[in-house]
C-alpha cells in the first residue's frame, strides 16, 4: 500500500512521459542520424560524416534564409514587443471602452496565419491594394512595392507577423501592469513623481518576466514561422523571403532531399536552443536562490 | 478422418470460390482532382471497371503533388505501396533504386510499347531494360500563346526567334501594351528559362547543359546569353507579376491586358474553357528556335502483393497506353496522346501542331525533356538551377554572376 502510495505519481506520469522521450527526444535523435546520411527519397541509415551541413552552408538559398530568420526575428520580436507594451499603457489609462478597443487588438491572434497572410499579400500588392489606392486619390507617384522587391520583401512579412502578434503581446503586457501592486504606485503618485517615470522607472522594471515570456512566446514564433511566408509571399519573388523552415520544407517534400531538410532542421533546432538554454538556466537558478 | 475430409474440402472450395469471384485490384494513387483532371480520371475509373476491375481511388490533392509524394513515403516505409502512382520523369528511376517498383514488361511487350511509343519518352518508362511506368499523356512546355486582336492591330507576326520575340514586345510597350504574361513563381521563372535555353543555345546544347549539367555548358557564353534575354525579358512583364498564379497570367493574354505568355499547353484548357477558339482569338506556336519539351505524365507500378492486385495492375497498365483512354484523356486534360496511332481528327488545332512537331522531332533527336517540370534532372538538381534562375529573374544580378552561381549550386546539389 505505501509502495503505491509512493509510485502512483510516478506510475501516471510514465506514460506520457514515454511518449515525450520517444516522439520528441527520440525523433530529434532520429534527425540527427539522418542529417549525418546521404538520403534523398527515403531515410537511408549509411553514416557519411558532416556532409549534408557542408552542402547547407555552401547553399546561397540558406544563406538567404538565415538571413532572413535574423532580419524577421529582430524587427518582429523588437516591433511587436514594443507596440504591444504602448497599447497595454494606453489601454491601462482607465478608459471607458477598454473591453471593446482589447477585443479589436486581440482579434488578429484569432485569425490563421494564413489567413493574414493572404489578407496583406492583397493590400500590399501594387496593383490591387495600397499603392494603387493612394495613386486613386491623386498622388501619382506614390510607390510601395516591397512585396516584388526582393530587398524588401521580407519587411512585407514584419509587417504582417506584427499586426497579427502585437494584440497578443499588448493583452500579456496588459495583465502585467494590472499585476503591479496597485499602493507603489499611489504612494509615488503622493511624492509628486510624473506618470512617464512611474511607467520607466517602477512599472516597466517590475515586469521584467513578462518581458521574459513574450520574448519566448514571439521568438519561437519567429524560428518556426512558416504558413506566413508561404500565404503572404510563397517565398519569393525569387527565394528573397525563404525561412529556414520554409527551406527545410521545400527539401524534403518538394526535391525529395531529405538528408538536406534533416541538416536544416537540427540548425534551426540549435537556433531554438540557443534562445531557449538560456532562459531555462536563468529561471532555474533563480529557483535556487 | 472423414472430419478432416470436409474441413479440407470446404477449404478447398473456399479457394475455389475465392479465385473465381477474384477481380483485378488496383489502388491508384494521384493528385489530378481538379476539373478537367478529375474528369479524365474518371474516364479511366470507368474503363477499368467495364473490364470487371475494382479500382480504389487515392486522390491526395495539394501541392503540386509535394502531398501525394509524402504520403506515397508513409505508404511505401510501412510496406504498403498503392498499386499505381502517379509519378514522373527521373522519380520514376529514383523509386526504382529504392526497390519498390514492379516489372509490368510483359503487359508492355504484349501492347507493343516499344514501336508506339516516341523512343524518348520510352526511355523514361524503363527502368535498367524492364517497363516499369505507363505514360499517360504528352504536354508540351515550350509553347507562345498570344492574343490574336493585339497582335493584328499592332501589325505583329508571331515571332520566329528570340530578336523578333524581343522587336515585337519592344513594339507592344511602347504602344502601351503589356508585353508579356507572366506570374513570379519560380516554376515559371524555369519555364521561362528553358525554352530561352533551347531557343537560344539549340537541342544539343540544352541536353548538356540541362540534362548532363555539363559544367562547361553550364558556365559558357550561352548560358549568359540565355541569362541576357531573361533580363530582357524581365522587362516585359507588369508590375504585379510577382507570385502571380499561370492562370491568371493566360487570363490577362484573353483579356487582352498583356500579348504574350510562355507557358505548357496546359494554358490552352483555360482559352478553350472561355470559348475562345485557336486561330481566332488567340494563337499557339512553339517558343522561337527548334525543338521539342515534353512533360509527360505517367503511373508508375509499384510491388504490390497478390494476384488480384497483380492482375489490376497488369490491366490498369493496358488501359492506359490504350488507344480509347489516350484519346478521352487527352482531349478533356488538353494535352496529346503519347503514342502516335491515334486519330487527331477530335482534337484542335494546337494539338496538331503538336503531335506533328512530337514525331518530327523525334525523327530528329531534338524530342528533349523539360527540366523546370521534372523530366529531366533529379528533383535536388533541378531546384539548385531553379533556385539560381529565379534569384537572377527577381533581382539584378548580372549574368556572369548567374552562370558561376549555377554551377556552384549544380556542384553543391550533387
Amino acid at each position: 500500500m505505501q509502495w503505491l502510495e509512493r509510485h502512483v505519481p510516478k506510475l501516471v506520469l510514465a506514460p506520457s512521459f514515454i511518449a515525450a522521450l520517444l516522439f520528441v527526444y527520440g525523433f530529434i535523435g532520429w534527425t540527427a542520424w539522418v542529417s549525418l546520411t546521404r538520403s534523398r527519397l527515403l531515410p537511408n541509415y549509411d553514416l557519411v560524416g558532416p556532409i549534408q551541413y557542408e552542402r547547407l552552408f555552401a547553399s546561397p538559398r540558406w544563406e538567404v534564409a538565415l538571413n532572413n530568420l535574423f532580419v524577421f526575428g529582430v524587427l518582429f520580436i523588437g516591433i511587436a514587443m514594443l507596440l504591444g507594451l504602448l497599447l497595454a499603457i494606453f489601454l491601462d489609462q482607465k478608459i471607458r471602452t477598454e473591453g471593446v478597443l482589447r477585443t479589436v487588438y486581440l482579434y488578429p491572434m484569432a485569425l490563421s496565419l494564413i489567413v493574414t497572410g493572404t489578407a496583406w499579400k492583397w493590400m500590399l500588392n501594387p496593383g490591387l491594394g495600397l499603392e494603387s489606392m493612394v495613386r486613386g486619390w491623386g498622388f501619382d507617384n506614390f510607390t510601395f512595392d516591397w512585396i516584388t522587391d526582393p530587398d524588401m520583401a521580407i519587411y512585407t512579412v514584419v509587417i504582417a507577423g506584427v499586426w497579427q502578434a502585437s494584440g497578443f503581446v499588448m493583452a500579456l503586457f496588459l495583465a502585467g501592469l494590472r499585476s503591479v501592486d496597485g499602493e507603489i504606485i499611489k504612494a509615488a503618485q503622493v511624492d509628486g513623481i510624473p506618470t512617464h517615470r512611474i511607467y520607466t522607472a517602477i512599472i516597466i522594471p517590475s515586469m521584467a518576466p513578462i518581458f521574459l515570456s513574450a520574448f519566448i512566446v514571439l521568438s519561437h514564433l519567429a524560428i518556426k514561422s512558416f504558413d506566413l511566408v508561404i500565404a503572404l509571399t510563397g517565398g519569393g519573388p525569387g527565394y528573397a523571403t525563404d525561412l529556414p523552415a520554409t527551406y527545410m520544407y521545400a527539401m524534403a517534400f518538394s526535391r525529395g532531399d531529405i538528408g538536406q531538410a534533416a541538416s536544416s532542421a537540427m540548425v534551426m533546432m540549435m537556433i531554438v536552443f540557443a534562445i531557449v538554454v538560456p532562459y531555462l538556466y536563468s529561471e532555474l537558478r533563480a529557483k535556487h536562490d | 478422418m472423414t472430419m478432416k475430409t470436409i474441413l479440407a474440402t470446404s477449404v478447398a472450395s473456399f479457394c475455389v470460390a475465392g479465385a473465381a469471384l477474384a477481380e483485378p485490384q488496383a489502388e491508384v494513387l494521384h493528385w489530378w482532382t481538379s476539373g478537367g483532371e478529375a474528369r479524365a480520371v474518371a474516364v479511366l475509373q470507368e474503363e477499368f471497371a467495364s473490364r470487371g476491375g475494382e479500382w480504389t481511388d487515392m486522390p491526395v490533392a495539394g501541392g503540386g503533388g509535394d502531398a501525394a509524394m509524402t504520403a506515397l513515403r508513409a505508404r511505401v516505409l510501412s510496406g504498403n505501396a498503392p498499386t499505381a502512382v502517379q509519378l514522373k520523369g527521373p522519380a520514376i528511376q529514383e523509386w526504382y533504386e529504392e526497390g519498390v517498383l514492379a516489372d509490368i514488361s510483359a503487359v508492355a511487350e504484349a501492347e507493343n510499347w516499344a514501336e508506339i511509343l516516341p523512343a524518348s519518352i520510352a526511355g523514361h518508362m524503363q527502368c535498367e531494360g524492364t517497363w516499369c511506368a505507363a505514360p499517360v499523356n504528352v504536354h508540351r512546355v515550350d509553347w507562345v500563346w498570344a492574343n490574336k486582336a493585339i497582335l493584328d492591330e499592332h501589325g505583329i507576326e508571331m515571332p520566329g526567334n528570340w530578336d523578333e520575340f524581343n522587336a515585337a514586345a519592344d513594339k507592344l510597350q511602347a504602344a502601351g501594351v503589356t508585353p508579356l504574361a507572366h506570374g513570379g513563381q519560380a516554376w515559371q521563372d524555369a519555364t521561362v528559362f528553358e525554352t530561352v535555353v533551347l531557343g537560344l543555345g539549340g537541342p544539343e546544347f540544352f541536353r548538356s547543359a540541362l540534362i548532363d549539367l555539363d559544367m562547361d555548358a553550364l558556365t559558357s557564353d550561352t548560358m549568359k546569353a540565355a541569362f541576357d534575354q531573361m533580363r530582357t525579358m524581365r522587362g516585359y512583364v507588369d508590375d504585379n507579376f510577382s507570385g502571380r498564379d499561370w492562370n491568371l497570367a493566360t487570363a490577362m493574354v484573353m483579356n487582352g491586358e498583356a500579348a504574350f505568355q510562355i507557358m505548357g499547353d496546359w494554358a490552352k484548357g483555360e482559352f478553350l474553357a472561355a470559348g475562345q477558339v485557336p486561330g481566332e482569338d488567340f494563337l499557339c506556336a512553339s517558343t522561337p528556335g527548334d525543338g521539342y519539351l515534353y512533360n509527360v505524365d505517367s503511373f508508375a507500378m509499384f510491388e504490390v502483393e497478390g494476384e488480384d492486385a497483380q492482375d489490376g495492375q497488369a490491366l490498369l497498365a493496358e488501359l492506359i497506353v490504350g488507344e480509347n483512354f489516350q484519346k478521352v484523356f487527352n482531349l478533356n486534360k488538353g494535352s496529346i496522346p503519347v503514342r502516335s496511332d491515334v486519330a487527331l481528327d477530335e482534337f484542335d488545332s494546337c494539338a496538331v501542331t503538336s503531335a506533328n512537331d512530337m514525331a518530327a522531332t523525334s525523327e530528329a533527336g531534338s524530342l528533349l525533356p523539360s527540366y523546370a517540370h521534372g523530366m529531366a534532372l533529379r528533383g535536388a538538381q533541378a531546384g539548385a538551377i531553379t533556385d539560381v534562375v529565379t534569384a537572377h529573374f527577381n533581382s539584378d544580378m548580372s549574368s556572369d554572376d548567374a552562370v558561376q552561381m549555377l554551377a556552384d549550386a549544380v556542384a553543391n546539389s550533387m
